[in-house]
């Protein structure tokens, strides 16, 4: 049985619906990152996992369990990182972690947590002079003290330095080695693509792809060739060397209707040499996340803002109802 | 039982590192007590000899409402703020046993304000005959009632109006409270108003639980009123987000 199972959720806030008719799993040992832009209905997805609100429609369940109806039971097998506050700010993170451990039958060592996310030089600073980034670290810390069997975090590595989001992918990748089932939120397509086994993209509520990271970099286009290279090229030239059109999409990067075959890429770059021509990069066959992300979300967002303002918008940008 | 103790710990903690919540509890309290005890220039009711004597009772029932109201209505209405609450909210804690540990948070506040209150009274010449079983019942009571009316405020207003209101509340009762200026020498219309309020009805069953004159008629029904009231909007209107 997966560890979370949400089924054709839907979640409206008064008109606006933040949640579309959802469905997606998560596995024991698993990192699955919700990935969508702001208002896509990610929070709001995560706060139904996590009993704050019930399902308008549709059902959810973490480790076969109703986190409304069965919230005692529930609680101390999960882990949760709200996407900002939740800490008192008056309390230093050794309280802190002193204190949720006590809530837990069989707690984690706050110590062992405080050096793990590198807050042993902080760990008597109330949480009010915190950094942004050691404000979330703590927050982490809290929701991993109790040991869970499923960790929810919303934007864990938001407002972080590049240092302290090292600490933080370190730390959930243990905790999926430990065999505990994360499901993050995020809005960062570098943090998805390094951090998550699986990516369920949410847009206006709705799963608009899902995959590991390199199955969603693979789907479709083959058939086309990216890369960078001074703006300007000939392009007639190259096409009659590769036999394909070539488009210059912005200046310096080009892209070549060819399928991804070896024998095209080293045609490509036959030709570069021939000219005496730097190659900036090069993607074959496989897209950068971003692309996938953006060719998914863009034509629908653009739409939306068009037609702004809407009497029923698709997302939850509005109205409190958070993303 | 290892969450509660650890959360009540806390929350003490919480009370008694907060500046504001210090002079609330403690430093307006024996502020006003020494005053008006050493500087005699208060109207003190008919019967009474010394101003201390008066004082000391008015000034125990500040304190009761300043730690129940005040005190434990800013803090949580600030931990609501800062999400403080709804992160609870998903921890194996539950909302019984924060109760419970804000309870007894309050209670171990309000030992140390009877302690060092009564020690700075009797230090002033003040002669109390206390009857224990009124007293600590008006307290009792009056904990609950306040508290109540904290947590209301907590629970439907925004942090900063909790704070302006629950500090305009706390003037506004501590002069009609009996606790500073007797209740004889108030205006007919407002000493009317007062006896239906919290404050007066405590500092007035207090006064008599340690020996002082008795209670105008109705003050426990009032204070008991309240009691039941507060706690019950309180939590029929309280948002944890």
């Amino acid at each position: 049985m997966p560890a979370v199972v949400v089924s054709g959720l839907v979640v409206r806030y008064d008109d606006v619906v933040a949640v579309d008719d959802l469905s997606f799993t998560a596995e024991a040992g698993q990192i699955v990152a919700l990935l969508g832009p702001n208002g896509a209905g990610k929070t709001s997805t995560v706060e139904t996992l996590e009993g704050y609100r019930r399902p308008t429609a549709g059902t959810v369940r973490v480790l076969g369990l109703d986190p409304v109806g069965d919230h005692s039971s529930l609680v101390p097998r999960i882990g949760v990182m709200l996407q900002r506050g939740g800490i008192y700010p008056a309390m230093s993170p050794a309280e802190a972690l002193d204190l949720f451990a006590a809530y837990y039958a069989n707690p984690a060592d706050p110590a062992d947590l405080t050096s793990l996310l590198g807050l042993d030089g902080v760990a008597r600073t109330p949480w009010r002079r915190l950094s942004g980034g050691e404000q979330q670290r703590l927050s982490l810390a809290l929701a991993l003290v109790g040991r869970p069997e499923v960790a929810f975090l919303d934007e864990p590595t938001a407002g972080v330095d590049p240092q302290g989001r090292l600490a933080i992918r370190r730390i959930i990748a243990s905790q999926r080695d430990d065999g505990v089932c994360v499901l993050l939120t995020t809005h960062d397509l570098e943090e998805a693509e390094r951090l998550a086994d699986r990516i369920v993209i949410v847009d206006h509520g709705k799963v608009v792809a899902e995959g590991s990271p390199a199955e969603l970099m693979t789907s479709g286009r083959s058939h086309e060739i990216r890369f960078g290279a001074p703006a300007g090229l000939d392009r007639s030239s190259l096409a009659a060397a590769l036999g394909a059109s070539v488009d210059e999409e912005r200046p310096g990067e080009y892209r070549v209707a060819a399928e991804a075959s070896p024998a095209n890429v080293a045609a490509l770059t036959a030709w570069l040499a021939l000219h005496d021509l730097p190659l900036a990069d090069l993607r074959a066959g496989r897209q950068r996340l971003e692309d996938v992300f953006l060719s998914l979300t863009a034509s629908v967002s653009t739409a939306a803002v068009e037609r702004q303002p809407r009497p029923r918008r698709r997302s939850s940008s509005t109205g409190g109802a958070g993303s | 039982m290892k969450a509660l103790l650890a959360q009540a710990r806390a929350e003490v903690a919480m009370t008694l590192r907060r500046g504001e919540s210090l002079l609330l509890a403690l430093g307006i309290p024996v502020i006003l007590l020494v005053f008006f005890s050493v500087v005699d220039i208060l109207p003190t009711p008919a019967g009474t000899k010394r101003a201390v004597d008066f004082l000391a009772p008015g000034i125990l029932a500040l304190a009761v409402m300043s730690t129940g109201m005040v005190s434990l209505g800013i803090a949580t209405a600030f931990e609501r703020q800062y999400l403080v609450l709804k992160r609870l909210g998903s921890t194996p804690l539950g909302r019984p046993a924060l109760l419970a540990a804000k309870t007894g948070a309050v209670v171990v506040v309000e030992l140390v304000q009877v302690i060092a209150l009564t020690a700075v009274a009797l230090a002033l010449g003040w002669r109390a005959h206390p009857s224990a079983a009124t007293a600590v019942a008006a307290v009792i009571v009056a904990t609950v009632a306040f508290s109540g009316l904290g947590l209301l405020m907590a629970g439907t207003l925004k942090a900063e109006l909790t704070l302006a209101a629950a500090n305009g509340l706390y003037l506004v009762l501590l002069l009609l409270g009996g606790m500073v200026v007797p209740l004889s020498r108030l205006p007919g219309g407002l000493r009317a108003l007062a006896r239906l309020l919290p404050a007066a009805a405590l500092s007035d069953v207090l006064r008599q639980g340690l020996g002082g004159p008795s209670a105008y008629r109705g003050a426990w029904l009032v204070l008991v009123a309240w009691a039941v009231v507060a706690p019950v909007a309180a939590a029929l209107t309280f948002r944890w987000e």
